[in-house]
């Protein structure tokens, strides 16, 4: 398999607004992508790059390994699933898979079968005569998906597209898209803000933040090893703890916190005396009524949650923080209110390096100077 | 049963109010029509003579009356073709592009609306003479264009309003080039508006009498034609021709929007 | 590669931007802009006694319109307008209000009736109401015929038969922006406001005009300013008895022949229009919903 679209050192400024910065990303083929990231962090500017309706400032784009900055969107082999379906209301369900086609001058008789086909794929057979106003959301989508594959592109590319469903429908349409993409194995770039829709679907996420991407890698990688503070906040449920690697004896780190010390497992590539952050997931968190070995950690219950076959117990942290542990449901429990030492295994916990320290760095390199 | 019937007196005075309002709008209306048939002959055609449909055959010897609506009809057909393509595109590049000068241009658009059309068609009489364009079936229409294209522009602009730019995306993003998506796809979703911003230009120019009045030298439209004759009374065969082209506007109205006048209009 | 961008920036942008606004910006530039400077121009300029306009500056134009005479009747002008505004609001409001919530399947037919007067010219309607009114006209030969009129009455030449005729040329302004506000309105205000205890009338001030107010101030708008304008109504109906600014200005461009004076006394105009367009603006008035 080699890479069907790769993006070399693009940037995209609107004015004064830098959007995407210098970006690096290449594309296998047959792959599900998601650019996953909050509103502005760039990724569908990014997905609009390469459609063709916004134009790199700098920085080349390839597909299929040719250049393709220069060409218009319908000089591009890929076809684009809108956030807002972009349905022509003039058309009818038929008219608008059958557009992409027609465009092509495929012989009419071709584009009817090719339709039939596509209709009975996204289970819309016998809709052909209505409009898009008679559909229902769930049904424009599917009406959105049929008119893009139709035209067999290599790459589609897909910006929110479940957006505007309800939470029921956007499960099943989730698997749907995933069964559909590896049926006909077309290379999938899928844009949401949804970390869980983005877990469920892709092979690779690439995570945006203020238009760089922190990290480029498998869903398992990024929730278990996230590289950067945005990546494990953004993904799934953690406790952060900020603070300074105070000493490091056989590759375990002692981390000095504002309420405390932890113990933390430590890659070669931090240092003594590095601000630092370790992420902790609720269900890696434990916590013992008495004080345990490597930390001095003190915290209160707070309160007890239970949402199914787990409890999610809250407790502070003397400095009014609180960090979210999860256990198993009829364990037994320390009183609300009473004392509690949280903990954890040290491999459970993820060792980050900290865009502050660097900070830190240079004010000292400037008060040495 | 008080409110009963108060709510039935107040439905008894809103119908006779609105029925005072309607006989206000019709009475000059029906003045016209029944004067048509009047069989005077002398002027200022006022008095009732007794019943006549002589005026609708002499209609047709009126040369030059008819030659005046035959006028208004070009000048009216013109002028909306070139408004509603002008105006159209304007309204669509508007919308879509950004460029220097466009408050200014916003601007101009309001001025034929809201400025007295007296001060439109004087403005017009004075630069034309300054230019030397003689006035005449040209002068018109470049007035009529200049007042219908702001009324076609509002209109394309609110359908505008709540138009996704996303489905011309998609359009190109299927193989279709920027002119092929503007009649696929912009023109077919915008035609309400256009049609609508067309019919109103049309409706205006026939009916233009004050700014044609300043710029028409000798090609005389039908508003203009009746403006002449208004100081000795307007003949009953312009009435004649004016209840003929009102029946004709009404049969075109309920022969396109028939399913107004249907009992289940939904 | 700066070529190339400069060139999808061009196919992208300029051309279609030049294609689509490029006429539209001609036309309002060269027959809207440049006539209006002109006048503002030629209001300076004087005549030679050939009644031809020479450029030599003046303030004479402007003396002249503040001449007693003149100044009458911009009053009167102004009377005509504010009175024929009120009497289309007080009768377009009521009148569009039942139009607009009648429950009744003919609604769309009540709609059609206010337009349908309206394809007929203006001309021969108001003609159509000088033939009505006039002293032999079918009034006063049916006053005269059931008796209570022995001598015809003049209705013609008097303020209020102009004022009669710039209603009767002007309401659909004001029920058509009137009729769309009010259809607009959520009948579960009313029955929101009558349910928190508001009487008929209170809901009406406090719910029903502020909500209706966009569709009476565009109205207002666009029955006062054309109203300083139709010369033809009071030429036909008012006879010379109430003139309106529009007469003044005809005559300077017709018979008179003093185009700088018409062109000063038009400059009164469009200062007039200016002022009421910002006022319509400060109340919160919108542009687009004055001209569809």
């Amino acid at each position: 398999m080699g890479k069907i679209v790769e993006i070399e050192g693009v940037n995209k400024i609107y004015g004064s607004n830098h959007v995407v910065k210098d970006l690096n990303l290449s594309i296998e083929e047959g792959e599900f992508l998601t650019l996953l990231g909050s509103s502005g962090c760039g990724k569908t500017t990014t997905l609009r790059m390469i459609a063709g309706f916004e134009e790199p400032t700098t920085g080349t784009i390839m597909v299929e390994g040719e250049r393709v900055e220069d060409k218009e969107p319908f000089e591009r082999n890929v076809n684009t699933v809108f956030q807002s379906y972009a349905l022509f209301p003039h058309k009818t369900i038929y008219d608008n898979i059958a557009y992409g086609l027609k465009m092509k001058k495929v012989p009419k008789a071709e584009i009817k079968e090719r339709v039939y086909e596509m209709m009975e794929m996204v289970q819309l057979g016998g809709f052909e005569k209505r409009y898009p106003s008679q559909l229902s959301g769930g049904q424009k989508q599917r009406v959105a998906i049929a008119r893009a594959l139709i035209n067999r592109p290599r790459v589609l590319l897909l910006d929110e597209p479940l957006g505007a469903l309800d939470l029921k429908l956007r499960k099943q349409m989730q698997l749907e898209l995933k069964r559909l993409q590896k049926k006909l194995n077309i290379t999938f770039i899928y844009v949401t803000h949804d970390q869980e829709e983005a877990l469920t679907m892709s092979d690779r996420i690439a995570v945006m933040h203020d238009g760089v991407i922190d990290q480029l890698a498998t869903p398992t990688e990024i929730y278990e090893h996230p590289k950067t503070k945005f990546v494990a906040t953004f993904i799934g449920e953690t406790n952060i703890y900020d603070g300074c690697i105070t000493s490091i004896t056989d590759g375990v780190a002692t981390m000095t916190l504002e309420n405390g010390a932890v113990s933390v497992k430590c890659p070669e590539d931090f240092s003594l005396l590095e601000y630092a952050t370790i992420s902790v997931r609720p269900e890696k968190m434990r916590f013992a009524t008495e004080p345990v070995e490597g930390f001095e950690l003190e915290a209160q219950v707070k309160d007890y949650i239970y949402v199914g076959s787990v409890l999610k117990c809250i407790v502070s942290l003397p400095n009014g923080n609180e960090l979210k542990i999860e256990r198993l449901a009829g364990q037994e429990l320390p009183p609300i209110g009473s004392k509690c030492y949280p903990y954890w295994n040290i491999d459970d916990a993820v060792l980050i390096h900290n865009e502050s320290h660097y900070i830190f760095e240079a004010l000292n390199n400037i008060k040495l100077a | 049963m008080k409110r009963e019937k108060k709510a039935k007196r107040i439905k008894r005075l809103s119908i006779v109010f609105c029925t005072l309002v309607y006989v206000f709008l019709f009475l000059p209306i029906s003045v016209i029509v029944v004067n048509s048939f009047n069989a005077t002959t002398t002027k200022p055609y006022m008095s009732w003579k007794g019943f006549t449909f002589d005026w609708y055959i002499k209609l047709w010897d009126n040369t030059s009356l008819l030659e005046a609506l035959g006028n208004t009809m070009i000048i009216a057909i013109v002028s909306t073709v070139l408004a509603t393509i002008i105006g159209t595109l304007g309204a669509i590049g508007m919308y879509r592009y950004k460029f220097k000068g466009k408050g200014l241009i916003d601007g101009l658009l309001y001025i034929p609306v809201v400025i007295p059309e007296i001060v439109l068609g004087i403005s017009l009489l004075t630069i034309f003479a300054k230019v030397n364009i003689p006035r005449g079936m040209l002068t018109l229409i470049l007035a009529h264009v200049t007042f219908c294209i702001p009324f076609v522009i509002f209109n394309v602009r609110a359908r505008l309003a709540g138009y996704d730019n996303s489905i011309e995306e998609a359009s190109m993003d299927l193989g279709a080039n920027r002119i092929v998506t503007f009649f696929e796809v912009t023109l077919p979703v915008l035609a309400p508006g256009i049609l609508g911003g067309a019919l109103l230009a049309f409706t205006l120019s026939i009916d233009d009498v004050i700014i044609s009045y300043f710029v028409y030298g000798q090609t005389k439209t039908y508003p203009l034609k009746v403006m002449e004759s208004v100081k000795s009374g307007v003949s009953p065969d312009v009435n004649a021709l004016s209840t003929l082209i009102l029946v004709g506007t009404i049969l075109f109205v309920v022969l396109t929007q028939g399913d107004l006048f249907k009992k289940k209009s939904s | 590669m700066k070529h190339e961008k400069t060139k999808h920036e061009f196919r992208a942008n300029t051309l279609p931007a030049l294609v689509t606004v490029g006429p539209v910006t001609i036309i309002m530039v060269l027959l809207i802009a440049v006539p209006l400077i002109y006048v503002a121009v030629m209001s300076f300029c004087s005549i030679d006694e050939f009644y031809n306009v020479t450029f030599d500056f003046t303030l004479e134009n402007y003396v002249r319109l503040a001449n007693v005479d003149y100044l009458k009747i911009y009053a009167q002008s102004i009377v005509i307008a504010l009175v024929t505004t009120v009497i289309c609001i007080l009768v377009g409001y009521p009148f569009s209000y039942i139009i607009a919530r009648t429950k009744s399947k003919k609604k769309k037919i009540l709609y059609m009736l206010v337009i349908i007067p309206f394809w007929t010219n203006s001309l021969i309607r108001i003609y159509g109401w000088r033939t009505f009114l006039g002293s032999s006209g079918w009034l006063n030969s049916l006053l005269a015929g059931i008796g209570i009129a022995k001598e015809p009455i003049e209705f013609l030449y008097k303020q209020g038969t102009t004022i009669l005729g710039m209603v009767y040329c002007l309401i659909p302004f004001m029920i058509l922006p009137l009729y769309t506000a009010i259809e607009k309105l959520d009948s579960s205000l009313l029955e929101a406001s009558s349910d928190l205890g508001a009487r008929p009338v209170s809901t009406f001030l406090e719910v029903i005009l502020p909500l209706t107010s966009s569709g009476i101030f565009s109205g207002s708008l666009m029955v006062f300013i054309p109203c300083l304008g139709y010369f033809f109504v009071s030429d036909i109906l008012g006879g010379g008895n109430s003139d309106v600014i529009g007469n003044l200005i005809e005559r300077q461009f017709q018979s008179g022949n003093n185009w700088p004076l018409g062109a000063a006394l038009s400059i009164i105009l469009i200062v007039v229009t200016l002022i009421l367009v910002k006022i319509y603006q400060k109340l919160g008035g919108d542009m687009d919903s004055l001209g569809v």
